[in-house]
This record gives C-alpha cells, sequence and structure tokens, in this order.
C-alpha cells in the first residue's frame, strides 16, 4: 500500500476514517474535495492505520502522562473559581509542508514590520490618523492605547520584539490572518510542550519526518533578547502577574527553559530612572524585561491606578530608557478587531505593497458607507466588538453570527447596529479548515486555526516553525476556545530533505564559557526558606500523629496521659486528632506545594512531581483512614512519601544560593520542632513514656540504644536530641548547618565581617557546642526557640526582604 | 488677576512608611489666559530624587522619591500666576445636532482632539441613569454650549454641597444618587452627562480664589483644589469651561492646574502613599489677590 489512493482502500484505513466527512465548503488539510489524500498525510495515516486501536490508546496515554508529568496544566475559568486542568492536547499534530510554510512565514513577517511600524506611528507622530488612514475615533477611545506611552522612544529602536498571529486556512486553500497578538503573546511554551508529548506518541514517525525543530527558534530569541542588554551587564527577567493566571506555568517554563529570572512586580523597584530587583545580595539592575502580564498593570503611578501587580515608576524609567521592555507597553492596541478594516490601506501607505498575506475582512460600523455594506449583508457577516482583542470566534461578548443573535439579546440586529455602530465591526463570516482529531478511536475532522510566532532578531523575524493549532471540540467553529472544551495540537512542517537537529545550546565545538553567577531574586529564596520550614513541620506533624494513633491503637483512648500530651502537641500545629488525618496536615502541605510553585522556574520537576504526588495522596485518603492501625499504616506511607521528595531535592539539587535557604530552612525548622518535643516530653514533669516518644519522634531510637548502656532518662535523651555533633536530629546538628550555610551565603556577597545573622547564630551554636545536658532545663529550651525565631528574623531581614 | 498661591497636601502614616514614590501634578499651566510668573513645588522633608515632565494633556507633573522611613510626608506648591478674564461672548457653539459631524472631520490624535473625551474614562464609567438625567436636560435644536449650561444648572440644583458624603474614590452614580458630594463628584457627573448626549467632556483641575472681592458671596469649593468641567462646543468655539459647583462659566476666580479626561489623569498626588495606609491629615489652599 504504498500509494495514497491504495492506502485509503485499506480495511484498517477505512474503519479510521468511516464517518470522515468535512462539511461542504470547507478545505480539509488531509482530504481533497474530492476525497483523494494530500500526499503529506499519507506517512501519518498509514502509521495510524497500523497500530491496533490499543497500542494508539496506549500512545496517546504516554504523551498525556508526559504532560502530566511534567505538570503542564491550564486554569480553567468557572462560575465557582478557577481549576487547574490537565493539557488537552489532541494527539494527531496538524502537517504543513515547508515550502508551504515559507510563504505563510514571508507573509507574517511583512505583517510584522507593518505592525511595528503602526505602533511606532499611534506612539509618535500620529501621520495615520492624520492621513485619514485610520479613524482618530479607533485610537482616542481604545482602552489599550495609552497615552503615557506616547512620545516614549524605546531604547532599542523597536516597539515590538515578540508577536503572534493567528491563521486560518480559507475555502479556497490560502491563509489568512484572523488575528493579531501583540500584548503579550502566549503559548509558545506549551509549544514546546505539545512537541515533546507528540514525539513521545509518534516516536518513529517524528524521527523519519523531517519535521523542523522549534528550539532554533528560542535560541534565535534568548541570544536577540541578550543582545538587548545595553552595556552587557544587566540582566534578562521575564515579568509574570503571578501564578493566579492561567500561563504561569508557561512563564516559568520558559524562564527555566532559557535562563532568565521569573518576576513579580512585587520584587522590582525603579531607582532613579533604572529598574532593579531585589536579590538575597540587594537590589541590582535589570536591562531587559519580557513582559508576560497587560500593559495597562505594569504601573500603578501612571497607568491603571488600582493595579496591585505593577510597579511604580516602570513608565517613567522606560521615558529615560532605563530598560528595553519586550514588547513595548501599549501594544495591546495593535489586537484592536477594527483595526482588521484599515491594515490593508495602510500596507499600501507605508509598505508600498499589498498585504502579502490578507486578513479576515472587515468593517468598521462606525463609518457609514460600511455600515450599510455589512447591513446589506448581514447573512454572511460576524458581528462583534469593534475594540475587542478576542477572535471573531473567541469572543465573550454579544456576537451576532448570520444576522442572528448567539447570545444575551433580545434587540433586533438592525437596530444595534445603527445605535451603537461605532463600537462594533462587521467581519466576514470565513469557514475554517478541518483538520483529523482522533476521536473515540476514529479519525473525525475538527476546525483548526494556527497560532504562528515571530521574534525579531538581528537578522530580522525569525518565525517559530510550526507547534501549536487550536482544534475545535465540536465541528461548529466556535467552540475553539480552550475554555469552551478545545484542544491543543502540534504543528509539523515538513521537509523533504532530512532537517538539522537544533538545540538550545551553542555548538560544542564551541568555546567553553561559565556564564555569570545565577541571581537568586529574594522573593525566591523566601519561598526556599518556607518550603524547607513547611515540609519539615509536615514531617514532625505526621511523625507525631503516627505516634499519637500507635498508642491510641495499643492502649485504646484516654488511656495513657502521654497520648493526651501528645494531642495537645499537636494542637500547637493547628491539628485535630479526632480527624485520623487531620485537615490542618492537608493545609501545611498545600502550604508547602504553594511556595513550591512560585519557585517553579528552579525547582526540578522531578521534585516538584513527588510534591505535588504526596500532598494529592493524603487528599485522597483523607476520607478513609480510620484511627489505630489504619492511621499509623497511612502516616507511614506519607512519611516515606516526604523521605523520597527531601532525597530527591537534597540529594540531587546544585548547592547553589536557593539550596541553601531551603536547607536552613529545615534545619531551623527541625531544630525548633527538636527543642519543642524536648519541651514537652522530656520535661520533668512529663507524662511517663515521654523519653521514649521524644527519642521516636527525634528517630533516634536504634542510635540510643547503641550509645547508652542505660534507659531512655532526661540526660540520654538531651544529650542525643540537643546537644549530639553526630546526630542529624539534633538541634546542636541543625544549628551546625545554619551557621555554615549562612555563612557560605555571606561569604557570597562578600562581607568582611560576620553578618547580623552569624552574629545571632554564633553565640547559640557556642553554648550548644560546650553545654551539657543538665544546663538544658525546659526553660533553657524555652529559650532556644525564641533565639532561633531571632535567627530567623535576622534572617529574613538581611536576605528575604 | 494676580494671584499668590499655596497649595499643601500633607500626609501621616500609620506606620512608618519604607520608601515612597509620588507623581504630582500640582503646578499650574501656562495658558492663553493664564500665565504662571513663578512657581515652586516642594516636599518636607526634601525628596531623595525628583524630576520634573510633561504628561499627555500637556500637564507639568513633579515625580519624587523618598528612600527612607517616613512618618509624615507633605508636598507643597508655592507661586504667583495672572489670570486673565475670559470673556464668555456670544454663543458661537454648533448645534448640538450637528456637533457629531464636526467631531468626524478632526484627524487628530493630539491632546485637544475632541475625540478623547467622548468614551467612558476610568472614573467615568456609561451610566444609563445619567444618560438619562442629561437627555432629559435637552430641549430642540438647542446648541451645544446652551445644552452643557442646561447639564450645569440642574445638577447644581440636585446637588447639595457636602464635602462629608464623598471621598476622592466615590464613583459618579453613588455620588448622583446621594445628590450631595463636592466638585470632584458634580464634574465627575457632568461629565458622564455631557458624553451621554455627544458632548466631548474632560476634567479641569485648579484652584478657586478663597476671598471673594467685596460684596460678593464666598465660592464653593475654595478651601481645598477645586475641579470643574471643559466641553467641545465645535470649530469655532472649541473648549469652553464650566464650573457646576458654582453653575457658572470659569472666569477670572479660576486658576488651572491640569486638564484631563478624569481625575485619574489630573490626580494632585498619586502614588505609593496610599498603601502604606496613609491618610490625609492636611489639604489647604490660599489662593490670595496681589493688589
Amino acid at each position: 500500500m504504498n500509494k495514497p489512493e491504495d492506502l485509503l482502500r485499506s480495511d484498517a484505513a477505512r474503519r479510521l476514517l468511516d464517518g470522515y466527512q468535512p462539511p461542504p465548503g470547507v478545505e480539509d488539510e488531509m482530504l481533497r474535495d474530492d476525497g483523494t489524500l494530500r500526499p503529506i498525510w499519507a506517512s501519518m495515516l498509514r502509521h495510524l492505520a497500523q497500530q491496533s486501536p490499543e497500542v494508539l490508546a496506549q500512545r496517546f496515554a504516554r504523551g498525556e502522562q508526559y504532560l502530566h508529568d511534567t505538570g503542564v496544566y491550564f486554569r480553567q475559568y468557572t462560575k465557582d473559581g478557577s481549576t487547574e486542568r490537565d493539557w488537552p492536547l489532541s494527539h494527531v499534530p496538524v502537517l504543513i509542508h515547508d515550502t508551504e510554510w515559507q510563504g505563510l512565514a514571508d507573509g507574517l513577517r511583512q505583517r510584522a514590520d507593518l505592525l511595528e511600524q503602526v505602533m511606532a506611528d499611534l506612539y509618535g507622530e500620529g501621520r495615520l490618523v492624520r492621513d485619514g488612514l485610520l479613524p482618530a475615533e479607533l485610537v482616542a477611545r481604545n482602552p489599550e492605547w495609552l497615552r503615557p506611552m506616547v512620545g516614549v522612544k524605546p531604547r532599542s529602536g523597536h516597539h515590538l520584539h515578540f508577536l503572534a498571529f493567528e491563521v486560518g486556512r480559507s475555502p479556497d486553500g490560502s491563509w489568512m490572518v484572523l488575528g493579531d497578538r501583540a500584548q503579550a503573546p502566549s503559548g509558545s511554551g506549551f509549544a514546546l510542550e505539545n512537541r515533546v508529548a507528540t514525539g513521545r506518541t509518534f516516536p518513529e514517525l517524528f524521527a523519519e519526518s523531517n519535521v523542523h525543530r522549534l528550539a532554533g527558534f528560542f535560541r534565535q530569541f534568548r541570544d536577540a533578547l541578550n543582545g538587548l542588554r545595553g552595556d552587557g551587564e544587566g540582566r534578562v527577567g521575564i515579568l509574570t502577574p503571578g501564578q493566579h493566571v492561567d500561563t504561569y506555568y508557561e512563564h516559568a517554563y520558559i524562564a527555566r527553559y532559557l535562563g532568565f529570572l521569573l518576576l513579580e512586580a512585587g520584587e522590582l523597584a525603579v531607582d532613579r530612572g533604572r529598574l532593579t530587583v531585589r536579590t538575597i545580595n540587594g537590589a541590582v539592575p535589570l536591562d531587559v524585561l519580557w513582559r508576560r502580564l497587560d500593559s495597562n498593570s505594569a504601573d500603578p503611578l501612571e497607568l491603571d491606578e488600582a493595579s496591585a501587580i505593577g510597579t511604580p515608576g516602570l513608565v517613567s524609567a522606560l521615558r529615560s530608557g532605563g530598560l528595553c521592555m519586550v514588547n513595548a507597553l501599549g501594544s495591546g492596541v495593535m489586537e484592536t478587531r477594527a483595526f482588521l478594516a484599515f491594515l490593508p490601506r495602510i500596507a499600501e501607505r507605508l509598505l508600498d505593497a499589498p498585504l502579502a498575506l490578507p486578513n479576515i475582512a472587515t468593517w468598521w460600523c462606525g463609518q457609514q458607507k460600511e455600515r450599510a455594506y455589512v447591513l446589506d449583508h448581514l447573512d454572511r457577516m460576524l458581528i462583534g466588538p469593534a475594540y475587542s482583542t478576542g477572535l471573531p470566534f473567541d469572543s465573550e461578548s454579544p456576537t451576532v453570527l448570520g444576522g442572528q443573535f448567539r447570545r444575551n439579546s433580545e434587540q433586533p440586529v438592525r437596530d444595534w447596529i445603527a445605535q451603537d455602530g461605532r463600537n462594533l465591526v462587521g467581519q466576514e463570516a470565513v469557514t475554517l479548515s478541518t483538520t483529523p482529531a482522533m476521536i473515540d478511536g476514529k479519525l473525525q475532522p475538527r476546525p483548526m486555526v494556527l497560532r504562528v510566532f515571530a521574534a525579531r532578531t538581528p537578522e530580522g523575524w525569525a518565525i517559530m516553525p510550526g507547534g501549536y493549532a487550536r482544534i475545535g471540540r465540536t465541528i461548529e467553529p466556535t467552540a475553539l476556545a480552550m475554555q469552551a472544551g478545545g484542544s491543543v495540537a502540534d504543528v509539523w512542517v515538513m521537509s523533504d530533505e532530512p532537517v538539522q537537529a537544533e538545540t538550545l545550546h551553542p555548538a560544542s565545538d564551541a568555546a567553553f564559557s561559565r556564564k555569570f553567577p545565577v541571581l537568586l531574586p529574594a522573593r525566591s529564596a523566601d519561598n526556599l526558606y518556607w518550603l524547607g520550614r513547611y515540609v519539615e513541620r509536615s514531617e514532625t506533624a505526621v511523625r507525631l500523629l503516627r505516634a499519637y494513633h500507635r498508642r491510641l491503637e495499643a492502649y485504646g483512648p484516654d488511656a495513657l496521659p502521654l497520648t493526651d500530651r501528645i494531642a495537645a502537641h499537636l494542637e500547637t500545629f493547628g491539628l485535630d486528632v479526632d480527624e485520623p488525618l487531620p485537615a490542618g496536615l492537608l493545609a501545611l502541605l498545600e502550604q508547602s506545594r504553594g511556595c513550591a510553585s512560585k519557585v517553579r522556574d528552579r525547582f526540578s520537576t522531578d521534585g516538584w512531581n513527588a510534591l505535588a504526588d504526596l500532598a494529592a495522596t493524603a487528599r485522597r485518603m483523607r476520607g478513609s483512614v480510620e484511627p489505630g492501625a489504619d492511621a499509623v499504616q497511612v502516616m507511614g506511607i506519607l512519611l516515606r512519601k516526604i523521605a523520597g521528595y527531601s532525597g530527591l531535592v537534597h540529594e540531587n539539587m546544585f548547592r547553589f544560593d536557593g539550596w541553601r535557604f531551603l536547607t536552613i530552612g529545615r534545619a531551623l525548622e527541625r531544630a525548633d520542632q527538636t527543642a519543642a518535643l524536648l519541651t514537652a516530653f522530656a520535661d520533668p514533669d512529663a507524662p511517663e513514656g515521654g523519653f521514649d516518644l521524644a527519642v521516636e519522634l527525634g528517630d533516634s531510637v536504634m542510635t540510643h540504644r547503641r550509645r547508652y548502656t542505660v534507659e531512655t532518662n532526661r540526660a540520654t535523651v538531651i544529650d542525643l536530641l540537643a546537644l549530639d555533633a553526630d546526630n542529624p536530629r539534633s538541634v546542636f546538628f541543625q544549628v551546625n548547618i545554619v551557621k555554615d550555610e549562612e555563612d557560605k551565603l555571606a561569604r557570597n556577597r562578600g562581607a568582611a565581617r560576620s553578618s547580623p545573622v552569624a552574629r545571632q547564630v554564633l553565640p547559640l551554636w557556642t553554648a550548644l557546642s560546650v553545654a551539657e545536658p543538665a544546663d538544658l532545663s525546659t526553660a533553657r529550651l524555652v529559650d532556644i526557640r525564641s533565639e532561633l525565631s531571632a535567627i530567623s528574623d535576622a534572617l529574613t531581614a538581611r536576605y528575604l526582604s | 488677576m494676580l494671584y499668590d498661591i499655596r497649595l499643601t497636601l500633607a500626609y501621616d502614616y500609620a506606620s512608618p512608611a519604607e520608601a515612597s514614590r509620588t507623581l504630582l501634578r500640582i503646578l499650574p499651566r501656562d495658558l492663553d489666559r493664564q500665565e504662571v510668573l513663578e512657581g515652586v513645588v516642594t516636599a518636607d522633608p526634601p525628596a531623595s530624587w525628583r524630576q520634573e515632565g510633561t504628561d499627555f494633556f500637556g500637564n507639568h507633573t513633579v515625580e519624587m522619591t523618598h528612600e527612607f522611613s517616613l512618618t509624615q510626608l507633605s508636598f507643597t506648591f508655592t507661586g504667583r500666576v495672572r489670570r486673565d478674564e475670559t470673556d464668555a461672548g456670544l454663543d458661537l457653539s454648533t448645534t448640538l445636532a450637528e456637533l457629531a459631524t464636526e467631531i468626524e472631520a478632526i484627524d487628530s490624535i493630539g491632546a485637544d482632539s475632541p475625540h478623547h473625551f467622548l468614551a467612558p474614562s476610568p472614573r467615568v464609567p456609561h451610566e444609563p441613569e445619567i444618560a438619562a438625567f442629561a437627555r432629559a436636560c435637552l430641549k430642540p435644536d438647542m446648541t451645544t454650549l446652551a445644552a452643557a449650561q442646561a447639564v450645569a444648572a440642574a445638577l447644581h440644583e440636585r446637588f447639595e454641597f457636602d464635602p462629608t458624603a464623598t471621598d476622592a474614590t466615590t464613583a459618579p452614580i453613588v455620588a448622583f444618587r446621594n445628590r450631595r458630594g463636592v466638585c470632584q463628584d458634580m464634574s465627575h457627573v457632568m461629565i458622564a452627562a455631557l458624553r451621554e448626549i455627544g458632548i466631548p467632556a474632560g476634567y479641569v483641575s485648579g484652584f478657586l480664589r478663597t476671598v471673594p472681592p467685596k460684596g460678593q458671596e464666598r465660592l464653593e469649593g475654595a478651601d481645598a483644589m477645586h475641579a470643574w468641567v471643559r466641553c467641545w462646543c465645535g470649530h469655532e468655539m472649541g473648549w469652553i469651561e464650566i464650573d457646576p459647583t458654582n453653575d457658572m462659566l470659569a472666569g477670572a476666580d479660576h486658576v488651572t492646574v491640569a486638564f484631563g479626561r478624569d481625575y485619574s489623569d489630573v490626580a494632585p498626588a498619586r502614588g505609593s502613599l496610599r498603601t502604606a495606609g496613609a491618610h490625609v491629615s492636611g489639604h489647604g489652599v490660599d489662593v490670595v489677590p496681589v493688589d
């Protein structure tokens, strides 16, 4: 079955394609109008047909497993809030030949240049309006045209550096632009993940299909951003609104992938016209900011005054050329839907050439002639908001399709357009091409839109070869949006010749060089510090719960005073022993996960997964745990998972400054928890069995037996758990870690004298190193806890704020 | 008229504020009818850094930072300003019916273009109730100026001047429904009303003469920074300023500081002040005629 016709006639292909019927008048990516197969799809279809449905299902599961393991998600918004959902991958990629792709890419390069010129004019001379090429109203009423940015010259000489275009295929097979993305286009990182997942689904096919690689595009853009650093000294950062937005995963992913700092507004400050980031070693200048938040939120002083995610003075810094912003603030205006009506004429004027790639035909209803045209052709029109930045099919606002209201209103369409025309556009109700999606074991045609990314480089616009297509949930083009259940597919741009394998790294024969020292923002350090503390606190809580339920199991409730004492101690954590797996423990685990989620750009995927798995396990078991033996077993499982996580993090993580904060957090918490245990259970008045319990909680039963010839008593317990230099569970051991790690931090900072933190640590360290067990009364242990707390405060003041 | 003017904005902090950045718009503009002969903006304690500039609408801005811990902070403008009487003259404004056509013909997005002043702006959203109120003020074949004055008169009638009823963040619709407020509220409501009937309208911040000429009543709003409205009345007449709080055209007693679409464009002090739990402890104006 070498010829495509034979392939289509094979039983397996017929089974796959049973019911595959693109709607009439629609172009299909795989099949021609006459039902024959486009050659580029032959190997894909053959590959799909050769696999049994079970094997295919397994392979798809492999792709999904990859995304799941990597932690790719998107955030779905419902009326009850938002939730993290698995990334909706449509497994069958869209296939495009690179000859065709080149034409598309050239058209988009021209369009990117045009957008730059229009943007420069809107924030510069305003000639397009003066010459009647763009209605003044569409600029002046535009919420994305930001007056404070007018007249601000971008330091790099360009406003736009990273763009995306929504592109669809018309019924005649040609491409057209449906919308421009210029604010802060998202999806390029997801494209990388789509690619890896799809590569895992079709490993052999991918290897032999000559698919253009994506990494080269990112390397070019990374180098371009590094090149924008003025003196080569400053840093490049990615500015994210924070983890509450649906694209946060991507921001963290891109930051990690490209090696840039991931930053939130709260850690930035403007200092005399320069942007700085708070790091553990003080404020450090930033030179280039790749902005992933909307312009209006970026500066509460000059833009949206209500923004809580902005940096006061940012606009002022841009005005004085203190940094390069990618893209310039105010670039959202280029997404305005009504502009599509004017760009063709503007292109003729500014480029002296027609648009190589048309955009969707658009008429602004604020003009009489255009409004009349729209009214005369209502049955072929989509009517929607003129200032919307969404796609014609994605709109949340009332939209008319073919003269019918889709939702929300009784008002006749004609009245609506007559009254509110200036706020409306009509757009030709185009049909999108369909592409095969695998649904219930069969291929089904689904509408498709490509998102194509463009990055400015010194050599011109680089176009990412493929990677990202959105696929409708149903055959209706209105179901494209992910929020409406749409999915995303990889796009393979395929060549007849073998393609060059690309990676992010320079060629291996290039001269070896170390990158400049890694900066640690204070906010990241703070989250790592608290991550260390929360996980350790969770571990102590789990150990206490296990000890409690062991005694419950052996002696029954209310039999031992010690059991009550454990319950009381658990209460100091906010844990209620009436619940076998208390809500407070879930909260501790969630806090741990919360800290980790804020440092995902510098945290290993394995560590993150182990932590997520720990929290998920606890959540899952919560409903079914019984007090006593069952709870003991569950706590055992959780302890093993915590140990697994700690092993991954503490064994495998590079000893950079971030690791030190994680370690200091854990050490301070453990020292404090151990001191707390000793005050509660090694007190002379503690209930019987307290000494043994302390040793059990300190995981030191074996050591005690080997070390001392006597039964547990206060002296041996204090010696082992407070003063022993070799027991990793002892207070002294942990204080020693704090001392050593902080010393390294201070030296990295280049401090000549001992740091304020060391001045807190050293007295305690000295006292513990010379103390005898009898010196550590319960009162002294309480003091030690306050000293530990003072160390934490000093550390926070010195490095974390 | 020549005026000696002094404005002080003072803030107290409940807990010491670490560092702050402030954007001030308190230095009056130079205009055809108005000249700033002397003018200086200062801070107490003195700023760590300052930079002067001009915003989109041509207003003077002063940026300041205080890079040390503060418990009190004040900003002062002192200066001498010449303000000529503006002659209201004849009503040469376009009829309301023809205004839209005149606006459409303007191919400009410059600071004075009426196009900026028609759409809802951050502090002046679209409000159907205010729209209905505005339409009820209209009579057939009205000129733009007559319409704007009718709206100002109706608002003046409706509102009771009451500094305790609102604050700087009160939404226009709230003040409109309560029928109480200060110059800022009345100006915002008037701007909303004029835009609803197609008249480009913007916000003017400024000062009012504190002590009235002999035999005249003291105007409302002279104790603090004042606000009024400017509206575009067609090619022939251009921008006309109306003070709804005192139901009058702005005249020799009105000294202009800044123009904008609404308060958010011209707020005298915008800054990280608010987040630090600051409260305004003093806001005083003296506008004294120089003999």
